[in-house]
């Protein structure tokens, strides 16, 4: 027989806090105490992230949120709430603070995410297409055949505001109002599932959860801008996704969602694949249709714009998977829902792939205009390991880093551009006080120089100039001019470079070097690396008053080069040293210290 | 199936919801595993087979096993949802063999939740109302 | 079209709608540096030097590519632009050798002028080279990839305007270069070695072989007879060099320099065209009054069609001209008629060819019909670029030659069909004026075919000529050929008419004049003038038509019979044979 209430006391792994685990323990023993243990499970739990509010409690299955419990609340949550039924009002979670974000039909909860893009991810099979239909799938496709006319559609997303989730940020209505515009015999939709940014997966998750609001979507695009044929245009390195893809595209074309005369109107539409090898470039647009035409991928000058001259010279509408998931709910709503979520100038939800040194890493979906404070702290569960905040890295490696002074500042299109990033495709790293700024922009500038495509010589030589100038300041080799170089190069790439990747390729380097210009220096003028990462410039040595002799460390040195006695102070051999951190890792007494 | 008109899409749609609701209110158990690239590369097909096993061996052959895309939760993957009737809808991470044999011998058949692996559903649904049954 | 309005550096300009910015500031006597920008390829936008500011954008656009609008405010040059576009340059040289003195293109390369534009005193960047190997597979065109800056013109020229696809890039990022599709040798891809790349190259990174050096050491050997011969192309080229303006017509001077550096004898390939045209004609009056062989008939004189065809198009191969072309002509009668009549003994005899073309390095020991004589018939072929050089070593003040060398006996005349070989549809106005006489007996009216005349790539015409239509086409620019032989080959299938009875076709853009071995810096405007000069020497000579050159009815009585005889079959006429793709 199952239990009347399920209280779920907040406190992963990841938690420091002894606090939850007190509270976990006064419920267990109030509950014990007032004989209801046959009626209610006390559990700890992974975290809620409301970690400034610790401990947090949810009571189940009426899903009550507690906040800032303490050990001498248990007594009146179990009496109150679990035996008369009563909810304990001075610690009720306050919903205001959430429903700021939200539409009024969005029932307030605890959660800051909403999920519009990821509706369906983690709630239907992805593979049957009755799941999709019965939320709600195909219905935006049908309202737009019958219902609407192709100006309309235009319209609705013009109100929704809905801009390219891409990284660019472009208006959707006005790119599809330009396709729809151009005359031609022909026209195409594409889908850019080509995401490459290290640490990003959003648009991965969505094609394997969700495939059919991609279809619907691309459909619907047809209809409104006169285009009978579409292509996703996705990396080969995912092959679920495309597993997803194939079968979604088939099933809708048994239905005759795709195909000739989509539901008995007059409208044709069909997709199909185009696998790309995995280069970066290719999710550049112009690069990527020239790769669709079977061409080597190399980004073109714009203009003319795909939306005028695209793929095959035709008028094209190319958006990013983020961006045509959440079409369907914008028709479906309507367009002033969703322009009602968000900021003045950037409305609806942004899918960020949260990672880095935070404790609930993962991918989430927020309204626009909700704080890094947030995100990091609420949703993210804070610091691993309970460490400094310290940065976080916005756009991959077309971003910049945001810095703590910025955490309350609510993020859209305009103020991460502003402070030297950019929203990009979504990908969000958190770095803590043992991340090196010259390190992270070695990190991207590597990515970069790997994956330009070689076409100019900004970015072809500039970037890898450019990483060449970071790795010798990462050695401490460099000097104040290398830094006068890096801002000179980093201009002229900005500005000359061909395409997005090159102008935006050198924002890491000098975005760090903006806000954390002393640990540059630091590496400079003292040759150290004040977050203890960049290898060259540390030097490993163990403290002889708290060396105990265990014998640990040099066991566990790969080139043998600390020696010393059993219960003796050992020694590092600094020569032979290769600085991997073994024996700092090691040590269990804090005797190896780092410089 | 054949393809669909106008009317046939709104019946199709109109069974296909129906189908959902029984689903999710229905008297049957469901375990439905996250079986995104992130679920999968964590060990989701491991828990599957484990699930699958367990529950042949328990005989409770009315017991649902779906599975589903990334529920968002990375940092807890494999990501299981379990749904009891009676019993509030339960996400459960890092689910691995050994836990999802405890899921099945505790949380379906012992109706007893599982300590240190239930996760928070993360986000508020679009859709409001149409799952709001889960929590 | 409609006008476009806008602003320049504050002045006001109107350009047709589409016009780039690059050529609306032309318009206004701005000129924005550019490097990968050549007039003839569509701006490929790669080099990153052309950038400049519009008003109401914080980007900076490519010049090159960048169409104008309305009302569009732009900033061609200010102190940051300036800075960007030579950081740019200063990057790009920090990845190329820098060894101006010993590069093909010293004095002549656009990088180095940008960098003599931008001041570049110094290198600040870290000095960076790709050590790759230099490739010399072909005899005709050397690619350097260690000096190439990616500017991508021979890959597109070689692509888009060759239909070739022979180079491309490979690689990525700082390890793109440039080289024969598939990683092969430029000798095993499908190469056609018309050096259109080499013309296009701002750099020194692809070019020609340079020859000079045998031609030199020939001069010095006692034993040698040393004869040469200067293509129709050439003499209104060559002046380029010593600041003549493009077609100014130089025979006398070139014949005279010639002479100047020892050459024994001058002749003049527009004897051999003369000479071509009279088998070539002949062969069309065979095949279409006579119905002996397949029509249309195409003509062959273009070694890098023929290699096209050989390797592309080998379902033409009965369609050539067997008729060689006027250089190796000219190599076969040096080695046995003029022997003969001097009483030399042929291997002594050393004929150098003076061409606009790279291709016919190739050509000169293409297959063993190129030694008819015995000996290779053209033992070295220079380009125009080449003998330039060649001059100036030799302290030649071409400027200041006289103007009425005469070229020498019996290789030496010309008519003024023999002329226009070197310009795009010459060869068929040639052609059509001899069979005309050939199959009339009767002398034109008027000489001048004008339709087959201009830079159009694909011109065609129908003339009557004694009361039969023929149909024509000429083509050139390689890209323009499959069009005119998928009407042949539809033409066909059907079994019907052929779609044509003659075509011509030159693989350069311009034909000869605008040749892979012609002087740098052609355009158009460049290709316009070169032809202009030719089509001034032909109104200028004495005869008109090929069969009126007297020296050429004298080889005919004294040495070969008549057209199509079996002496000239053996002397002048060759065969072709298929060339699979990427098979070693």
């Amino acid at each position: 027989m199952a239990f009347k209430h399920y209280v779920l006391v907040c406190g992963g792994e990841g938690c420091n806090t002894k606090r939850a685990l007190a509270v976990h323990d006064a419920l267990l023993k109030e509950v014990r105490e007032q004989g209801v243990e046959n009626e209610v499970q006390v559990l700890k739990t992974g975290s809620f992230g409301f970690c400034g509010e610790c401990a947090a409690v949810q009571i189940l299955p009426d899903q009550t949120l507690y906040v800032d419990v303490q050990a001498g609340d248990a007594a009146a949550i179990v009496t109150q709430h679990l035996k008369q039924g009563r909810p304990v009002a001075r610690l009720l979670f306050d919903p205001q603070t959430t429903a700021k974000y939200f539409p009024k039909d969005v029932p307030a909860g605890h959660q800051k995410q909403l999920r519009i893009v990821l509706r369906n991810c983690g709630v239907i099979d992805p593979e049957r297409i009755e799941d999709y239909l019965a939320r709600e799938g195909y219905a935006a496709l049908e309202k737009a055949l019958f219902k609407m006319k192709p100006d309309d559609v235009i319209e609705e997303l013009k109100k929704s505001g809905l801009r390219g989730r891409g990284g660019g940020g472009y208006p959707t209505w006005q790119k599809w109002l330009f396709t729809k515009k151009v005359a031609s015999d022909q026209k195409y939709i594409i889908c850019n599932a080509d995401e490459g940014d290290p640490g990003a997966y959003m648009d991965r998750s969505t094609l394997e959860g969700d495939p059919h609001s991609i279809l619907e979507a691309m459909a619907i695009a047809g209809y409104t801008v006169g285009a009978s044929q579409g292509y996703i245009y996705i990396r080969a390195e995912y092959p679920l996704a495309i597993n997803r893809l194939n079968m979604a595209i088939a099933q809708a074309r048994e239905l005759g969602l795709l195909g000739q005369g989509i539901l008995g109107s007059g409208f044709d539409f069909d997709i199909e694949l185009r696998l790309g090898a995995g280069a970066f470039v290719c999710g550049e647009e112009t690069a990527l249709i020239t790769s669709i035409e079977g061409n080597r991928g190399m980004p073109s000058p714009r203009p003319p714009y795909p939306a005028v001259k695209g793929l095959w010279q035709k008028p094209t509408v190319i958006n990013n998977v983020e961006t045509w998931a959440a079409i369907p709910v914008i028709l479906l709503k309507g367009g002033d829902w969703f322009g009602k979520i968000g900021t003045a100038t950037s409305k609806g939800t942004k899918v960020f792939a949260l990672t880095g040194k935070v404790n609930n890493c993962g991918l989430i979906e927020v309204p626009m205009g909700i704080t890094l404070r947030e995100i990091i702290y609420e949703i993210g569960g804070g610091i691993l390991g309970g460490k400094a905040f310290k940065a976080v890295q916005t756009g991959g490696p077309s971003g910049g880093v945001i810095t703590k002074d910025y955490l309350d500042m609510p993020i859209d299109y305009e103020s991460l551009g502003q402070l030297g990033s950019i929203m990009g495709s979504g990908g969000m790293i958190v770095m803590d006080e043992d991340d090196c700024m010259v390190d992270v922009s070695k990190f991207y500038l590597e990515f970069t120089v790997d994956e330009s495509c070689g076409k100019c010589a900004p970015c072809r030589i500039g970037g890898r100039t450019l990483y060449n100038l970071v790795d010798k300041i990462s050695k401490g080799q460099g000097t104040l001019h290398d830094i006068e170089q890096i801002r000179d190069i980093g201009h002229a790439m900005r500005k000359a470079s061909l395409c997005g990747l090159g102008q935006t390729a050198p924002n890491p380097a000098i975005s760090t070097l903006k806000y954390f210009e002393a640990e540059y220096l630091a590496h400079i003028n003292d040759k150290k690396c004040p977050a203890g990462k960049c290898r060259d410039l540390l030097t490993f040595f163990i403290l002889p008053d708290k060396c105990i002799g265990c014998t640990l460390c040099a066991r566990r040195c790969p080139v043998n080069c600390i020696s010393g006695d059993r219960r003796a102070v050992h020694v590092i051999d600094a020569a032979k040293c290769i600085k991997c951190g073994e024996c700092y890792q090691a040590c269990k007494f804090g005797a190896v210290e780092r410089t | 199936m054949s393809k669909l008109t106008r009317e046939g899409l709104a019946n199709a749609r109109a069974r296909a919801e129906a189908h959902w609701q029984q689903r999710w209110a229905g008297r049957q158990a469901q375990i439905i595993i996250g079986m995104g690239t992130c679920g999968i590369a964590a060990g989701a097909r491991k828990a599957w087979d484990a699930f699958a096993d367990e529950l042949k061996k328990n005989n409770l052959t009315d017991v649902r096993l779906e599975q589903t895309g990334c529920m968002g939760l990375c940092y807890s993957e494999p990501t299981v949802e379990v749904r009891v009737p009676d019993m509030p809808p339960i996400i459960y991470g890092k689910v691995d063999a050994e836990v999802a044999r405890r899921i099945v011998r505790k949380h379906i058949v012992g109706k007893l939740l599982i300590n240190d692996h239930i996760f928070d559903r993360p986000a508020n649904d679009a859709f409001g109302k149409k799952i709001a049954d889960s929590r | 079209m409609k006008n476009i309005k806008l602003e320049i550096n504050g002045k006001p300009v109107t350009v047709k709608e589409g016009t780039t910015i690059l050529k609306a500031a032309q318009k206004v006597n701005v000129k924005v540096p550019v490097l990968c920008y050549h007039p003839d390829l569509p701006a490929w936008a790669a080099c990153g030097i052309c950038v400049v500011k519009i008003a109401g954008t914080a980007k900076m656009l490519r010049a090159c590519s960048t169409p104008v609008e309305e009302g569009m405010k732009i900033v061609t040059h200010d102190p940051e632009i300036v800075q960007i576009r030579r950081t740019v340059i200063e990057l790009i040289l920090s990845t190329h050798p820098n060894d101006c003195l010993q590069c093909p293109r010293n004095q002549n390369c656009e990088l180095q002028k940008l960098a003599a534009d931008f001041g570049i005193r110094e290198l600040p960047f870290e000095h960076r080279l790709r050590d790759l190997p230099v490739d010399t597979t072909t005899g005709s065109i050397v690619l350097n990839p260690e000096k190439c800056v990616l500017c991508g013109r021979c890959a597109k020229v070689c692509q888009q305007m060759q239909n070739v696809w022979a180079l491309e890039f490979l690689g990525r990022g700082e390890k793109t270069r440039i080289a024969p599709a598939a990683d092969v040798k430029l000798g095993e891809s499908p190469c056609i070695k018309c050096g259109q790349c080499s013309a296009h190259c701002p750099v020194g990174a692809i070019y020609e072989k340079d020859e000079t050096r045998d031609v030199l050491k020939a001069l010095l050997n006692p034993d040698l007879h040393c004869v040469v011969q200067i293509a129709p192309a050439v003499r209104v080229a060559i002046g380029e060099a010593f600041g003549f303006e493009p077609g100014t017509l130089l025979t006398g001077k070139t014949y005279a320099a010639l002479r100047q550096m020892g050459f024994k004898a001058i002749f003049d390939t527009n004897f051999g065209a003369d000479l071509t045209i009279m088998e070539e004609a002949a062969e069309f009056v065979e095949r279409f009054a006579k119905g002996h062989g397949e029509l249309p008939l195409i003509t062959s004189c273009c070694p890098a069609w023929v290699d096209y065809m050989e390797k592309f198009a080998p379902d033409m191969v009965p369609h050539f001209s067997s008729a060689k072309s006027p250089h190796e002509m000219v190599g076969v009668m040096a080695k046995t008629y003029y022997a003969e009549k001097m009483g030399l003994d042929p291997k002594n005899i050393y004929m150098v060819s003076i061409m606009p073309c790279t291709a016919k390095k190739y050509e000169v020991s293409r297959s063993k019909d190129m030694f008819a004589s015995g000996h290779q018939d053209v033992d070295v072929s220079l380009t125009t670029r080449e003998l330039s050089r060649m001059f100036k070593a030799a302290g030649i003040d071409f400027a200041n030659l006289p103007d009425d060398e005469t070229s020498d006996s019996i290789l030496g005349s010309y008519s003024g069909a023999g002329t226009i070989f070197g310009a795009t549809g010459g060869v068929m106005e040639a052609a059509l004026r001899t069979a005309h006489h050939m199959l009339t007996h009767k002398q034109l009216d008027d000489v001048n075919f004008m339709a087959v005349r201009g830079l159009d790539g694909v011109k065609e015409a129908m003339l009557n000529i004694a009361g039969q239509e023929i149909r024509i086409a000429v083509a050139h620019w390689m890209c323009n050929i499959e069009t005119v032989l998928d009407r042949v080959r539809a033409a066909k299938k059907a079994n019907g008419e052929p779609a044509y009875h003659f075509i011509e076709v030159m693989a350069c853009r311009g034909g000869c004049v605008g040749g892979g071995g012609q002087p740098y810096g052609a355009d158009d405007e460049v290709r316009r003038k070169r032809a202009a000069g030719l089509y001034k020497d032909d109104r200028e000579c004495a005869h008109r038509c090929s069969h009126e050159n007297e020296e050429v009815q004298a080889i005919y009585t004294d040495f070969l019979g008549s057209p199509l005889s079996a002496k000239a079959h053996h002397y002048l006429h060759n065969q072709y044979t298929a060339k699979p793709l990427y098979r070693k």
